[in-house]
């Protein structure tokens, strides 16, 4: 258990290269029946419900922070991010579990569903026409069969609001 | 052994036996970077670590194979056999040196010239540059190391031999270490120009030519000193494994979680009744507590650690400077955790230099000023309550205050008019700011201005705190007070609004409960929440309003629920903060918060409890400057620190009230017990003066303005003084509010019941005498005290207090109190009235005042003074249990907080008939 993530650490951030190679893996998830990809080497964990501990005064996409095997990994309500409407409270939401910069981010989403493989030939960029609040943290659309998957860039998707100021 | 010495040796050998792989293999792969660099920066290693422990044998014959190294890291020089082979003669040289070292704990005596020699040869690429040189035996492997070495060691005395140096003995060229070397020191510039010139062409011929006659002793000694070395060095690397920092870490963490799982464990057992898991659960608590308790002290290390250069350091900068410097150092032995030793110890050597530099006098300076000619540098390090205290003190010249205010105006840190309104803590303080250096000129030691900033950020990013104090002429003292470890901390669990939050337990003072029903009970000042603590009153912090905390059902909550109040401290400012519910204390492990929540500073950290749940840890520090700058009104004031050293000097709580006249008037808020609405139907007459029936009393009702009058409906706020079962009450028009700020009183008042005119939150305030007022509700409102004395004499009270307001303050107060009270601005004043033969019966002083501190005055008087006798009350803001301590040991009999009006009286009275009783 305490050494599943060893693995990921290893092999994290090789993901962000998704046109040159001919498939790419993504983990996906849905969001308010929206369905998003992040590259399944940037993935660590997945979780099912977990308790949060709530941030005061932290920025309104914090959604608290939670005890993984021993590791405070900050939750991010990826909904509140997303401009989307929060999810309703009796509905339990599953988390991915990324790392940025060695710090760990729980991603907060409905539910995560299958890793695919997906080609690039189906990918494409952002269209023009894309809310200009997602377009900020996707890198491009999957035509999948019957739906469209929206690819997640982890950075950009932590970087919010005063992010950049702490870290500078 | 040296503990130092014996971690040197360890390391060295580790980084030897790697040298010797490493070196093999870059011959191999002479075009590998990465490996090049890594051999270079092992000799890099072992020459610091050399110069730093004073070898210097070691470290020339480390110093020229790294610039050999070093030429070939930058592609001057191609990487040869022979070079190669050159580098591990160097290494086995060192190899045997340190064999010696470890069996004598010092450098044979002799140099390494011919070797050096060769090494700077080799480093200028004129060493025999031929591929075929008779560097015969071409892989160097581990095993051939000897062979190689003996060979290497001939070539080398035959060149030492060919060259017609003026010192060319064969005795000096065998480069091993037991050979005591006659070797002149001036040796090897001369032949060393001499061969530049020949070296192309010598070297190869005689190599061939005179390998046998000194290769034979030089292998003989050389051999058996490096077997000898190889048998010991396991001796000593037994004892001690290298651990990587990151392997303990880990450690440490999983350490952590088999506690917490431990916890739940044990939690489940209790609820069970009669389990087959509970001896084997018991042993597993046991085991886990030692195993716990283990890992922590991987962790610790002596600070000696921290300071072993520190006498080098010192010794180079007396030379340097033409000083004499003793360095005294207690408490080497101190333990802290290892990441804390890492960084204190630049700042540290910092201001041991500055010490050394700025601090201390030339010897003939300090005959002058009738000091013994060597100065002193103490550091001292001792446990205090979870911190360890560091003291650097030296009896040097002290700060000069002039100079620091100059160089504060030159640099635009504070006008003239603003350094003039400023105590000499605060002016001292300056030295902290960044670019300032009050050194007249800048030496090769210290003076560049960078410096005392960086030491105080590099503290207080551990959570420190560094106080300076000096006098001048005397010496400077700074105190640096660092937690014993950054991992570690004892937090209480407090819960607000359904959120649990932990305490570091270090500033929590005191927890007090107060409900409706508790003999504490929170009131408010225009919504400012205070509670009135022992005769006080405690300003209010509520945790749900500061953290915009929502609780569950929306509402905020009374004053008449029940909450607990953690009477906090930060510095010398006392605050409570108000929660729902207070659970236990946790030996927390703090770790840093997401770098997307740091500009919070609400909290120092985050955590994991024993249940495995998050919890953030509150910063006392943080909590303490944004409530102070809603206090004070002050924008900008994020630097916490200025905040908090502003607050150690005259500032103090004033309650804000409107009475009479337009102007506002002011009280210290210490001296008002409670504060009460009183219902003017209420108010009775009684002996003409007007009485309100409270708590079963009469409690008389004083207006500030006489001719005020009081109507008889609606209600009006009453300030509450209280002494014993007595109480009056001060009738005001409105409270306007509570501000902490220095008060300076600057126009001193003709009319009765005013102390004089102060600016306060920027407007001309009155400050009211409340002793005035006291002896106006009851003629011997004092009387207590005036009974005890039962003497006909009234006792005579000195006074020393730098402060005009103190002793406008104190004079009346005292003098009501039956006291017969001269008083003095400095100590120097009072010691002239000690000459002048005037007698006291009692002294009260002040601690913090310019020139004599009370300390020195103390000293000085119980020293053999005419008052050596006299009893003395000291009278601070700092009323910390070290400053009372220290209070104690100069020979103060008491020591009261200023403004404890009570306390002082009580303590004179105290004093007094303590001093009878002895007579």
């Amino acid at each position: 258990m305490s050494n599943a993530n060893l693995p990921a650490t290893t092999r994290k951030g090789k993901g962000d290269d998704l046109v040159t190679v001919g498939s790419q893996d993504y983990v996906t998830m849905t969001i308010a029946d929206h369905l998003f990809g992040i590259p399944v080497l940037q993935v660590q964990d997945v979780l099912g419900h977990q308790r949060i501990t709530r941030i005061p005064l932290a920025p309104p996409e914090v959604a608290g922070a939670l005890n993984l095997r021993g590791r405070i990994v900050t939750a991010i309500d990826v909904r509140q991010r997303l401009h989307l409407p929060s999810r309703a409270k009796d509905k339990p939401g599953m988390s991915i579990v990324v790392d940025l910069r060695g710090e760990l981010y729980s991603l907060m989403v409905d539910s995560v569903g299958e890793v695919l493989s997906l080609s690039a030939q189906d990918y494409e960029r952002n269209p023009a026409t894309l809310d200009p609040r997602w377009r900020e943290v996707s890198t491009g659309i999957y035509r999948l069969n019957g739906q469209l998957m929206v690819v997640l860039d982890v950075p950009r998707l932590l970087n919010f609001a005063n992010l950049e100021a702490a870290l500078g | 052994m040296d503990d130092l010495l014996s971690e040197f040796l360890t390391e060295t050998n580790e980084n030897l036996s790697v040298l010797d792989v490493e070196l093999v293999r870059l011959e191999q792969n002479p075009n590998n970077p990465e490996l090049l660099s890594n051999i270079f920066r092992l000799v890099h290693t072992i020459k610091g670590t050399c110069g730093f422990l004073g070898l210097p044998r070691l470290e020339k014959v480390a110093h020229a194979s790294e610039n050999v190294l070093g030429k070939f890291r930058d592609g001057e020089l191609v990487i040869t056999p022979e070079a190669v082979s050159l580098i591990l003669q160097a290494l086995d040289t060192i190899k045997s040196l340190l064999a010696v070292l470890e069996a004598t704990e010092a450098e044979p005596p002799g140099d390494d010239l011919p070797l050096i020699e060769r090494l700077n040869l080799c480093a200028e690429g004129k060493l025999a540059p031929a591929p075929a040189a008779p560097a015969a035996p071409e892989p160097p492997a581990l095993s051939k190391a000897e062979a190689e070495r003996q060979a290497m060691l001939a070539e080398l005395d035959a060149l030492w031999d060919a060259t017609p140096g003026p010192d060319a003995t064969p005795a000096a060229a065998p480069g091993t270490a037991l050979t005591p070397v006659a070797a002149e020191p001036e040796a090897p510039v001369p032949s060393q120009n001499l061969v530049v010139h020949e070296a192309p062409e010598p070297p190869a011929p005689v190599k061939a030519a005179a390998p046998a006659p000194s290769a034979a002793p030089a292998s003989g000694m050389g051999g058996s000193v490096a077997e000898d070395g190889g048998t010991k060095e396991s001796s000593v690397a037994s004892q001690t494994i290298r651990v990587n920092v990151d392997l303990l870490e880990n450690l440490m963490t999983m350490v952590s979680e088999l506690v917490l799982t431990r916890n739940q464990l044990l939690q489940i057992l209790r609820s069970q009744k009669e389990s087959e898991f509970a001896a084997p659960l018991q042993r597993l608590n046991h085991v886990t507590s030692e195993l716990q308790e283990g890992v922590m002290k991987t962790r610790m290390q002596p600070i000696g650690n921290a300071w072993a250069k520190l006498p080098r350091l010192v010794r180079d900068l007396a030379h340097e400077l033409g000083k004499k410097i003793d360095l005294q150092m207690l408490g080497a032995d101190t333990e802290l955790d290892r990441q804390v030793l890492e960084l204190i110890k630049d700042p540290l050597t910092h201001m041991v230099r500055n010490s050394a530099d700025h601090g201390l006098e030339t010897p003939a300076d300090r005959l002058r000023s009738g000091k013994s000619e060597t100065g002193r540098i103490t550091l001292n390090a001792y446990h205090e309550g979870g911190h360890i205290i560091i003291e650097i003190q030296d009896d040097g010249r002290g700060l000069a205050i002039d100079k620091i205010k100059a160089k504060a105006i030159q640099n635009g840190l504070a006008t003239e008019g603003e350094l003039a309104g400023m105590s000499d803590q605060q002016i001292i303080q300056f030295i902290m700011k960044p670019g300032f250096s009050t050194a007249a000129a800048i030496t090769n030691v210290s003076g560049r201005g960078v410096g005392m900033d960086v030491v105080k950020t590099n503290i207080e990013k551990i959570g420190g705190t560094i106080e300076i104090k000096s006098v001048f002429g005397r010496g400077s003292t700074f105190v640096i007070k660092i937690p014993l470890t950054l991992a570690i901390v004892s937090a209480l669990i407090v819960e607000c609004a359904t959120e649990r939050f932990a305490i570091p337990q270090i500033s929590v003072v005191e927890l007090v409960r107060a409900a409706a029903d508790s003999e504490h009970t929170i009131e408010r000042l225009k919504g400012t929440p205070v509670l009135r603590l022992r005769n006080r009153l405690l300003p209010l912090v509520s945790l749900q309003t500061l953290l915009r905390l929502e609780s569950e059902d929306g509402k905020q909550r009374g004053d008449d629920d029940e909450a607990f109040i953690v009477v906090t401290q930060v510095g010398t400012y006392t605050f409570g903060i108000m929660v729902d519910r207070v659970f236990d204390t946790e030996e927390i492990v703090v770790k840093p918060v997401s770098p997307i929540l740091r500009h919070i500073e609400m909290f120092s950290g985050n955590t994991i409890l024993g249940d495995g749940s998050v919890i953030m840890i509150l910063d006392p520090n943080g909590i303490a400057s944004a409530t102070g700058e809603m206090a004070m009104g002050e924008t900008g004031a994020k630097d916490t620190s200025t905040v908090h050293a502003a607050r150690q000097d005259d500032k103090m709580a004033l309650l804000l009230f409107r009475a009479g006249d337009g102007a506002p008037k002011a009280v210290p808020l210490s001296l008002v017990a409670r504060l009460e609405d009183v219902d003017l139907a209420s108010v009775e007459m009684s002996n003409g003066a007007p009485v309100v029936q409270y708590r079963g009393k009469l409690m008389p009702l004083v207006p500030i303005d006489p001719n005020f009058q009081m109507g008889s409906e609606g209600r009006l706020p009453v300030l509450v003084f209280a002494d014993g079962d007595r109480s009056m009450g001060l009738v005001v028009e409105e409270i306007v509010d509570i501000v902490e700020e220095k008060l300076v009183v600057q126009l001193t008042a003709e009319r009765p019941g005013l102390m004089g005119s102060a600016i306060i939150a920027g407007k001309a305030t009155d400050v009211i005498d409340a002793g005035f007022f006291l002896t106006q509700a009851y003629k011997d409102w004092f009387g207590n005290a005036e009974e005890s004395l039962g003497d006909d004499r009234a006792a005579r009270v000195l006074l020393v207090d730098d402060s005009p307001f103190f002793r406008n303050l104190l004079t009346p107060l005292l003098s009501v109190a039956g006291y017969e009270v001269t008083a003095v601005e400095t100590a120097a004043d009072a010691l002239a009235l000690c000459e002048q033969g005037e007698d006291f019966d009692v002294i009260v002083s002040d601690i913090e005042m310019p020139g004599m501190t009370g300390f020195e005055f103390a000293e000085t008087i119980r020293r053999g003074s005419r008052w050596q006798d006299v009893p003395m009350v000291a009278l601070s803001s700092h009323a910390t249990p070290r400053d009372l301590d220290r209070g104690r040991q100069v020979g103060f009999t008491d020591y009261v907080a200023k403004f404890d009006r009570d306390a002082l009286l009580y303590a004179l009275q105290q004093t007094l008939s303590d001093q009878k009783g002895a007579a």
